[in-house]
């Protein structure tokens, strides 16, 4: 049978469509809600669109996506382990705050030497953060769900704590820590950026994020660990009965996720922004790098894409109230967007859709069948 | 037949994109960056927007338009994308955007700001420093929950220990001990200005600890402080705008900073070409800080004291203090 494969077969089938559809209905139900508030739909995604797409639009977009895709990263690879890692904010924020402690205080480091022990402490902050969790859950059974909400709130307020030690907070009047030291700064140059029309923010974070990107994809892939963490995340009776180890999996898994949302926060910080204010609310990146990947699937290039889309979507958000139109139209696009892509299923029932009608040319069968019984 | 309507469709949505939308030439475009608290504040980020929102209304060469930060990194952006838009000045609200005001201050130089509770930046050619005397609003607050408790025990909420915020306290414990020196005054720091919960519950413990009058000074947190009073019954005081619609029957007055005239004033100074870059300070000479309009709930000899104290001050016969060393009963900065 090589039937040329249909319309609707294609769309139920490919993973990449059902991703693309659910985008488009974020955007139709976005201008949906756009035209009963009375605003012009052209206008407001006009102006999200033209924002991101210039060279200085686009370098921000890059620079915003940075901390999600790596956040994205970490989430994906504890989904891949079978692992809920809802505790990717938690992360972040300690690893924000470790890779600030040591931008602050051994600022007097030559760059080359910083900026990996910054990303270090932040790894090792972040792996700490996941594997108490983990021992948490592979010791007494604890969700990690729970826990990490808990330690999400926990890093939160230690962060907040830290901020506000003498050593480290600002000397102005600013709620915030010192600025990190330039020699922990990832930022291009000044000169250059002037010289070729980036944002004043651009720097080098995105090249980390894919390294990190193909680190992932290496791990899960092509090697014994990833292949040991996958098993325990498909079926750990399975895994266990195949001779893995799955505590040590789990716990494992933690930390890498952990180390990866806690490089997530270092990058924020030593691309973006120089410091980590005193949070009056959960700034969000982790749960952001929920909904990242999501939209990529837990595949680490979808990962990626998905946290450009992202990115592109908080940059250029944040400029609709110029055009009158709320920035929360962006969360509504984001929810609906994962709304449908928890639900994709159902546009794997759009085949059945075309095969119903097919079934009515059948009666010969049953006619065939009648005789049988009628003898 | 389906492919040119599709093109036509297309067209159409180029076209949307394409045309830019006309600016009269003499239009002054005014933006305004809010910090993290966002522009539904119902405090100072609320109030700076309403007052440019009146201001547009009112006189139609003002284009206004504000940008939400939601994190602490955003201010820069936000702060580059007015640039960017070439408007003609850029209103930061709070000293939390005193760095980034700095930096992009400093960067571009033709460029005017205005940055509302932060005298860092005076320095600056190009910014002008909107302070506002609040430890004066603070006072006068005070001076009426002293005259107002029966169980000589009132009580004070702050979000956050910092120098600026610290006068809210000062002003207010210096008011009540002057009319009434007994007076216990329970205080505590929620350390977050978003925590309504949070908020209702302090409230609440102080109020098992007999205060009846709370003053807070802290952002979405204090409409916790207000709802908890509300349900137990006893005065709340608001802070930044008027907050008695929140409590009527509660809330006894607000200490007003008047963010919303001080925005005005800037950007008619802008439209007029007269902008004076600098310090402009807000007191109760000039009405930037004051009693709020709503003062049903205060009684007229109460309402007499506060009047003539704040005759005082304005002549200068009072010294509201603003350092924690002049008002050894202010705790929270130990």
């Amino acid at each position: 049978m090589t039937k040329k494969k249909g319309f609707l077969d294609f769309v139920s089938e490919s993973t990449f469509i059902h991703i693309l559809l659910s985008i488009i209905l974020g955007f139709l139900v976005g201008a949906a809600f756009l035209a009963v508030m009375g605003l012009s739909v052209g206008a407001a995604y006009g102006r999200l669109l033209n924002s991101v797409t210039s060279l200085k639009g686009f370098s921000y977009v890059v620079v915003y996506s940075v901390p999600y895709i790596v956040a994205g990263l970490s989430v994906a690879f504890s989904f891949k382990t079978g692992v809920f890692n809802i505790g990717a904010e938690g992360q972040f924020v300690v690893g924000s705050m470790a890779a600030a402690v040591v931008g602050i205080l051994c600022g007097s480091l030559p760059k080359p030497l910083l900026i990996p022990l910054c990303f270090l402490a932040a790894m090792a902050a972040g792996a700490l953060w996941g594997i108490i969790v983990g021992f948490l859950k592979t010791k007494w059974g604890i969700n990690e769900v729970l826990s990490m909400i808990m330690f999400n709130w926990i890093a939160f307020y230690l962060s907040n704590f830290i901020a506000g030690i003498p050593a480290i907070k600002s000397e102005g009047s600013a709620e915030a820590t010192k600025n990190i030291s330039s020699n922990a700064s990832m930022l291009f140059s000044k000169d250059f950026i002037k010289s070729v029309g980036l944002c004043p923010t651009a720097n080098w974070g995105i090249l980390v994020a894919i390294l990190v990107m193909l680190l992932v994809w290496f791990i899960i892939e092509k090697t014994t660990l990833g292949y040991e963490l996958k098993a325990v995340g498909y079926n750990k009776f399975a895994a266990e009965y195949g001779g893995i180890n799955v505590n040590r999996s789990i716990l494992t898994a933690l930390a890498i996720s952990g180390a990866l949302g806690g490089l997530a926060g270092a990058l924020q910080l030593m691309g973006m922004g120089s410091r980590i204010s005193i949070f009056s609310s959960q700034e969000g990146f982790g749960f952001a790098g929920i909904v990242v990947a999501l939209i990529g699937v837990s595949n680490p290039f979808g990962v990626f894409i998905a946290g450009l889309f992202y990115g592109a979507l908080m940059y250029g958000g944040s400029k609709l109230n110029l055009v009158g139109a709320p920035t929360q139209l962006i969360n509504v696009i984001v929810g609906t967007v994962v709304f449908f892509i928890a639900i994709s299923v159902i546009f794997r029932r759009l085949k059945f859709l075309k095969k119903a009608p097919k079934a009515p040319p059948k009666p010969p069968v049953s006619a065939d069948k009648k005789e049988v019984q009628g003898t | 037949m389906k492919k040119i309507l599709s093109i036509a469709l297309v067209l159409c949505m180029v076209l949307a994109f394409a045309v830019p939308s006309a600016f009269a030439a003499d239009t002054v475009k005014i933006g305004m960056v809010t910090d993290v608290g966002g522009v539904n504040d119902k405090s100072f980020n609320q109030t700076s927007w309403e007052g440019l929102q009146a201001l547009a209304a009112e006189d139609d060469t003002f284009e206004v338009a504000y940008l939400e930060s939601k994190t602490d990194a955003d201010y820069q952006t936000n702060i580059n994308t007015f640039i960017d838009e070439e408007y003609d000045l850029i209103i930061c609200v709070g000293y939390m955007l005193a760095d980034a005001t700095r930096e992009a201050a400093e960067d571009n130089p033709d460029q005017l700001f205005a940055i509302i509770d932060d005298s860092s930046c005076a320095d600056l050619p190009n910014v002008a420093c909107l302070m506002f005397a609040q430890e004066q609003a603070s006072y006068l607050v005070g001076l009426v929950a002293g005259s107002v408790t029966e169980s000589k025990t009132v009580g004070y909420v702050q979000g956050m220990v910092s120098d600026s915020m610290n006068l809210f306290g000062i002003g207010f414990i210096t008011g009540v001990q002057e009319v009434c020196p007994d007076a216990t005054v329970l205080q505590y720091n929620a350390n977050n200005f978003g925590d309504i919960a949070g908020g209702s519950t302090a409230a609440k413990d102080m109020i098992t600890k007999g205060a009846d009058v709370i003053y807070q000074a802290a952002g979405g947190t204090g409409i916790g402080v207000i709802n908890a009073c509300d349900e137990e019954g006893i005065w709340a005081i608001g802070v930044d705008t008027d907050q008695s619609s929140l409590a009527p029957e509660h809330v006894i007055t607000s200490a007003m900073k008047r963010v919303d005239v001080a925005s005005q004033d800037i950007s008619k100074a802008v439209a007029a070409d007269e902008f004076v870059a600098g310090v402009h300070l807000y007191d109760l000479s000039n009405g930037g800080v004051d009693l709020a309009p709503t003062r049903d709930n205060i009684p007229a000899d109460v309402l007499e004291l506060v009047e003539n104290a704040k005759a005082a001050v304005i002549a200068g016969d009072v010294v509201v203090p603003t350092s924690v060393d002049d008002c050894p009963a202010f705790t929270l900065d130990d």
